[in-house]
């Protein structure tokens, strides 16, 4: 048996034990509103599937969230690149970065609750909490190219199309790739907090808030399982597009990496 | 690969790393190839360097470089690219627009060279010190120059394919000034150029 099959049936193994554990204490506990078990989850989720609302929420909080990642991936981007460029630059987004880092997600919600509208909010927020980490892997992907690269292009004055290609992008696109998978998870996370305390109608925050209102664990379980589905399924989307690029620059061993 | 009359003047030029003194007033001019001969340790990949634009000197001056062809102390190909990639790169840009029809030529000084279809067909991180060296060689003779700077281009060569890469160099440096740093006896001796003899 091959590695990589070895580790998926260990990892399967694993889900079984712990949907196990969650089966047994739900039913030891023996109340819904506390803890539904795994078997009352899915049957709420199989409920929801066919309503045309599950799938509007679903679309309204995607499209927010990911329109949050896409402009902290062209934002991270262009910062970093300015960043690289100029020290004033850099000295000047030092801090706010870490300062975006450092703030809990709470903090920047209810402040942005202030400037912004409920519906904006994911975006928003998605967006800041993106932001430092894509900036961060762009930067260490930019300080991780080749020097002497860097003077061989120099010295043949390679127009820039021609230096992104062979010297910066194979740098950046490694590290670039590593801060997605990361920033991806956290925008999903951070959004829907957003929407959460923001409650824009028609998201799955909103629908996540009125499961706990109405004390509708079953509900909270099933939506919590949707985001934690388009998080791993836009990841997998996303990473495999990032790795065509990269396989398109570096080669095949190249995205591999 | 246009030939020039260009003239390289190095004047009165001088570098010290801290209390080591590499050279001191060195006055040249170089108005076509020639061999840059000194013993080890001189100074000669630092001088290039100067020349290159990628090192200041101490003191002094360098007149007449303009675009520059260059072989590096190392490789320094892109790893990911085919040998035929990373020539290209050089390629001017009325070529590039059309670098298919230059990929061929490419191709055909690559295998004059030596490499086979198998080596063709490799990434840069894959070839071997001697085929990556032929491949920086014919980089720096694509590239449109009016100086070519030479690191001991013939690292890793045999003695056969030596001789095939010094008399493409010949062939096409033409009368261009050309400083090669080398102490390839052989390599000298196949050249055939001046050599200007330092330290």
């Amino acid at each position: 048996m091959d590695k990589t099959k070895k580790r998926r049936i260990q990892i399967l193994a694993a889900s079984v034990f712990w949907l196990g554990v969650w089966q047994a204490a739900a039913a030891a506990i023996g109340q819904e509103v506390f803890l539904v078990s795994p078997v009352q989850a899915i049957g709420t989720l199989v409920e929801l599937l066919p309503q045309a609302e599950f799938w509007q929420r679903i679309g309204f909080s995607a499209g927010r969230i990911l329109l949050g990642f896409g402009l902290g991936v062209l934002s991270s981007a262009v910062l970093a690149v300015a960043a690289e460029k100029w020290e004033w630059v850099d000295a000047l987004l030092a801090p706010v970065m870490q300062l975006v880092k450092a703030t809990p997600v709470a903090s920047f919600i209810i402040l942005a609750l202030v400037w912004v509208s409920g519906s904006s909010l994911s975006v928003l927020i998605s967006f800041l909490m993106v932001l430092p980490v894509l900036y961060s892997a762009v930067r260490t992907g930019i300080g991780s190219a080749d020097r002497q690269l860097l003077e061989m292009a120099q010295v043949f004055r390679l127009p820039l199309g021609r230096r992104l290609r062979a010297v910066w992008l194979p740098a950046v696109l490694p590290a670039f790739r590593q801060g997605c998978s990361v920033a991806l998870g956290i925008c999903w996370k951070s959004g829907v907090a957003a929407e959460v305390i923001g409650l824009p109608d028609g998201s799955i925050g909103d629908a996540l808030y009125r499961a706990k209102i109405t004390l509708s664990t079953g509900e909270l379980f099933a939506w919590t399982f949707v985001i934690i589905l388009l998080s791993a399924v836009f990841e997998k989307l996303f990473l495999a597009l990032l790795d065509k690029a990269v396989a398109a620059v570096l080669g095949e061993e190249g995205a591999e990496k | 690969m246009s030939e020039t009359n260009n003239k390289l003047e190095i004047k009165n030029l001088s570098k010290q790393f801290g209390e080591k003194i590499l050279f001191e007033n060195l006055s040249l001019t170089v108005d076509d190839p020639a061999v840059l001969w000194a013993p080890s340790g001189w100074g000669k990949t630092t001088l290039l360097r100067i020349l290159m634009g990628l090192e200041a000197p101490t003191s002094g001056s360098v007149e007449g470089v303009g675009r520059v062809g260059a072989v590096f102390q190392e490789d320094r190909l892109c790893p990911q690219l085919t040998a035929e990639e990373n020539v290209a790169l050089v390629l001017n840009a009325e070529q590039y627009k059309v670098k298919i029809q230059y990929k061929e030529q490419i191709r055909d000084d690559l295998i004059q060279l030596g490499l086979d279809d198998e080596a063709l067909a490799l990434p840069a991180r894959k070839l071997s010190g001697g085929q990556k060296r032929r491949t920086a060689l014919l980089r720096a003779l694509w590239a449109e120059s009016d100086t070519l700077l030479l690191d001991e281009p013939f690292t890793g060569m045999d003695p056969a394919v030596m001789k095939k890469a010094a008399a493409m160099l010949k062939a096409r440096c033409g009368t261009k000034p050309t400083l090669l740093a080398t102490h390839d006896q052989e390599a000298i001796r196949e050249l055939g150029w001046k050599i200007i003899e330092l330290g």
